[in-house]
C-alpha cells in the first residue's frame, strides 16, 4: 500500500500534472483535498475493530486535525455537514491528491478560498456531526462499540459524577489495591471519596459499552443521584 | 530464541535496555517475554569473541489479560524496561506493559550443597541404618543456572496505557506515566501509590492533550520530565506540590509559521525524551528531528537535528497509513557527544554534536555480516544519484526501527529490527562518515 501511495505521489511531483497520471484528472481544488481529508480524519476515529483499546494518543492527535480543518472550513465560510465517512477506501486519486495539503501554508496562498467571515467558531463547531466525532473519541477509548445496553449519554453521567470527587489530598493517597471498579461504591453513589484510579475511575471502567450515536449533544442534566441509579438498574 | 523458530508478531521486541554498567542487556517483545544478553567477558585464550552478548536468561513477564468489564483485551506486550541499580550479587529490573509494572529479581546459582545426612542426591531419605558418620555438607560447583522470580506486582495504578516507567537516583521510588496522569511508587510498596500529575480534563470532550514520555532527572532525585503530544516539555519539581500539575519549566519551540500544515500538531508531537548523562540536557524526538535542549533555555532547543526531512512532504500519505504515529525513541552516548535514533528501511542516524556530522546506518541481515564494517546509506531525494543510494519512494515503511539503546559507557549499541536484534560494537575510535 505504502509503495502505491508514493509511487503515485512521485509520478505527480515529476511531472509536473502536466501528464495525466493513469487517466486521473488534474489535482482537485484545496477544498477538495481538505475535504478529503477531513472525511479520512473521521475514518480513523471510528475504525474500532480491534479488541485492545485504541491508542489514545492517536485518537486525541487524529481529533484535533479534525478541529483544525473544521476552524477553517468555518473560517472558508465552506463548512458543511461531512459527507458520511466512507467504509472503505476512497478512490486512489482522492487520496493522493491530498498529497497537496502537506505543503507548507505559504504555498497554498492563492489556492485557498479568501476568509470572508469572522472567525468566531463556537457556534459552528456545535454543529452535530462534526462535535459528536470529537466528542465520542474518548468514549470509544474506554467503552466499546459493539453491545448495546447502555446509552451513550451515561458517559457524560459517569465524567461528571468523577469530577464531583472530594480534595486532592485524598486523591494523593489513591488505594491503588483490589479492582479499580467497585460496583457496590458505584451504585450507593460517589465512591465513598475515592479520587483516582482506585475510585473515580472506577465509574469510568464502567463506561457504557454503547456505540456511541452519531448526533446529539453530550450534555445531560445530572439532577438526582436516584436518576442514575434507576438507570443502573433498569438496564 | 531458537534460530529455527518461524518468527511471529509475538517476537516483535518492543523494548531495548542496558544496565547500569552495561554488562546486561534486556529486550522485552510483544509477546510478553523478556530476554536478558549478558557481555562474554574479553579473554585472550578466545579474542575473536570479544565481550559479545550471549542469552543470559529469557521468562515470560507479562500474560495476555482480558478486562471483562469494559471487555477489552490487556495485551502482554512490554511497553519498557528498567534496570534498578545493582545493590547486590542479585540484578533486578521492572518492566511493564499497557497496565501493570512487575519488578524482577535475577539471581545466579552456581554452587550447591552435597553430603546430606539425612538425604541423598536425589532428596530422598536415606534408610538411617546406612548412616554411620556425621558429615558436614559442602558447597560444590554446578552449570550455571539463572533463576529469575517476581517480587513485586504493582497493579491497578493505571486507567490509561502507561508509556514510560523511570527509576528514581534515590534508588527508593519510581515513577509509571501512562496517556494522562503521572504516579510515583515506594518499590516496596504495591497497593499504593501517589499521583504526582493529573491532565486529565473533568469533561473529556476538552482532551486535545496527552503525556507521551516521562523521565527522572539523573542526578536530582525531586526532578523529572514529561513531554506531551504537542510538543512541549515540562519539567516538575515535587517539592515545590505534592500534585506538579504546575510544571517549574515549559520547554516549547514556537511554532515555524512558514511550515505549517495540517500535520504540523501531529509531527510535533515527542515521542521520546532522555536526559543526557551530565543531567544537563534533554534530548527529544519528534516525527522528523531530534533536539537537544539545555535545562537552563526553556525558548528552543539548543540544537536541532533532521532525522528523514525527506518524508515532509509524503505526511499526508504517513498520515494515512498511520505511519505518522510511529514513536521513535532516542538515545545519548556514554559521553552525551553523540545521539541516535531510528528510522524507516532499517535505518538508523547518528548525530556527533561536536563535529555536527551525522550518518545514516542499515540494520539487515543483508548488509551486515558479523565483523563488517557497516556502511553509510544515503537517501536521495531526486537530483544527483549516487550508486547505492535509496530513493524515498523505495523505503519500505514497513521496517522502522523504533527502539535503540546505547551502552552506558562504551561505543555499543543496540538496535531492535522487528524481530531481529543488532548488536554493532566500535573496536577503534568512532569517526562519522
Amino acid at each position: 500500500m505504502e509503495g502505491t501511495m508514493f509511487a503515485r505521489g512521485l509520478k505527480r511531483k515529476c511531472w509536473d500534472g502536466d501528464e495525466d497520471v493513469e487517466g486521473a484528472p488534474a489535482a482537485p481544488s484545496y477544498s477538495l483535498q481538505r475535504q478529503s481529508l477531513l472525511d479520512m480524519s473521521l475514518v480513523k476515529l471510528q475504525l474500532c475493530h480491534t479488541l485492545v483499546e485504541p491508542n489514545l494518543c492517536r485518537s486525541v492527535l487524529i481529533a484535533n486535525t479534525v478541529r483544525q480543518i473544521q476552524e477553517e472550513m468555518t473560517q472558508d465560510g465552506a463548512w458543511q455537514l461531512p459527507a458520511p465517512p466512507v467504509a472503505g477506501r476512497g478512490p486512489l486519486d482522492h487520496l493522493v491528491s491530498t498529497e497537496i495539503l502537506c505543503r507548507a501554508a505559504w504555498e497554498q496562498q492563492g489556492q485557498r478560498p479568501a476568509p470572508d467571515l469572522p472567525s468566531e467558531l463556537p457556534g459552528a463547531l456545535g454543529a452535530p456531526a462534526p462535535g459528536s466525532a470529537q466528542s465520542c473519541i474518548w468514549e470509544a477509548d474506554s467503552s466499546r462499540g459493539h453491545r448495546g445496553s447502555f446509552p451513550k449519554s451515561l458517559d457524560q453521567i459517569f465524567e461528571t459524577l468523577e469530577s464531583r470527587a472530594p480534595s486532592p489530598v485524598e486523591g494523593l493517597f489513591a488505594d491503588a489495591g483490589g479492582p479499580y471498579y467497585d460496583l457496590d461504591a458505584v451504585l450507593t453513589g460517589m465512591v465513598g471519596g475515592k479520587s483516582g484510579p482506585g475510585g473515580g475511575d472506577g465509574l469510568q471502567a464502567l463506561a457504557p459499552a454503547g456505540a456511541p450515536p452519531p448526533s446529539a449533544s453530550c450534555k445531560r442534566d445530572l439532577g438526582e443521584l436516584d436518576h442514575v441509579v434507576e438507570i443502573l438498574v433498569e438496564t | 530464541m531458537p534460530s529455527h523458530r518461524v518468527p511471529s508478531e509475538a517476537d516483535i521486541i518492543s523494548t531495548v535496555e542496558f544496565n547500569h554498567t552495561g554488562e546486561l542487556l534486556a529486550t522485552g517483545d510483544k509477546g510478553g517475554r523478556v530476554v536478558i544478553f549478558q557481555r562474554e567477558p574479553e579473554s585472550k585464550s578466545a579474542p575473536r569473541s570479544q565481550g559479545e552478548y550471549d542469552v543470559y536468561s529469557t521468562f515470560q513477564s507479562h500474560e495476555p489479560e482480558f478486562d471483562y468489564l469494559k471487555s477489552l483485551e490487556i495485551e502482554e506486550k512490554i511497553n519498557k524496561i528498567k534496570w534498578l541499580p545493582q545493590q547486590n550479587a542479585a540484578h533486578s529490573l521492572l518492566s511493564t506493559n499497557d497496565k501493570t509494572i512487575k519488578l524482577w529479581k535475577i539471581t545466579e546459582r552456581d554452587k550447591r550443597p552435597e553430603g546430606y545426612n539425612l538425604k541423598d542426591e536425589e532428596g530422598k531419605l536415606k534408610d538411617l541404618s546406612t548412616v554411620t558418620s556425621l558429615q558436614v555438607p559442602v558447597l560444590k560447583p554446578m552449570d550455571l543456572m539463572v533463576e529469575v522470580s517476581p517480587r513485586r506486582v504493582f497493579a491497578n495504578g493505571h486507567t490509561y496505557h502507561i508509556n514510560s516507567i523511570s527509576v528514581n537516583s534515590d534508588c527508593e521510588t519510581y515513577m509509571s506515566a501512562d496517556d494522562l496522569r503521572i504516579n510515583l511508587w515506594h518499590l516496596a510498596i504495591t497497593d499504593r501509590s501517589f499521583n504526582i500529575v493529573d491532565i486529565k480534563p473533568a469533561n473529556m470532550e476538552d482532551l486535545t492533550e496527552v503525556i507521551t514520555a516521562s523521565e527522572f532527572h539523573p542526578h536530582h532525585c525531586n526532578l523529572f520530565v514529561y513531554s506531551s503530544s504537542k510538543g512541549s516539555l515540562r519539567l516538575c519539581d515535587m517539592r515545590a506540590a505534592a500534585l506538579c500539575d504546575k510544571h517549574s519549566k515549559l520547554f516549547e519551540e514556537p511554532e515555524d509559521p512558514s511550515n505549517r500544515s495540517f500535520f504540523s500538531e501531529i509531527i510535533s508531537s515527542v515521542s521520546d525524551v532522555k536526559f543526557s548523562h551530565s543531567g544537563r540536557y534533554m534530548l527529544t524526538r519528534d516525527y522528523l528531528t531530534v533536539k537537544v535542549w539545555d535545562l537552563n533555555m526553556e525558548a528552543r532547543p539548543i540544537e536541532t537535528y533532521q532525522v528523514h526531512e525527506y518524508l515532509r512532504s509524503k505526511l499526508c500519505s504517513l498520515y494515512e497509513n498511520d505511519c505518522i504515529f510511529d514513536k521513535f525513541e532516542c538515545a545519548w552516548n556514554g559521553s552525551d557527544s553523540v545521539i541516535m535514533t531510528g528510522a524507516y528501511n532499517n535505518f538508523f542516524r547518528m548525530f556527533d554534536r561536536n563535529t555536527k556530522r551525522d550518518v545514516t546506518l542499515e540494520a539487515s541481515r543483508e548488509s551486515s555480516k558479523p565483523r563488517a564494517v557497516l556502511k553509510p546509506r544515503r537517501v536521495c531525494v531526486g537530483g544527483k544519484r549516487r550508486r547505492d543510494d535509496i530513493s524515498v519512494d523505495s523505503l519500505d515503511f514497513t521496517k522502522k526501527i523504533l527502539h535503540t539503546a546505547w551502552h552506558p559507557a562504551e561505543n555499543i549499541i543496540a538496535i531492535a529490527a522487528t524481530n531481529n536484534l543488532y548488536i554493532f560494537q566500535d573496536k577503534v575510535n568512532s569517526e562519522m562518515h
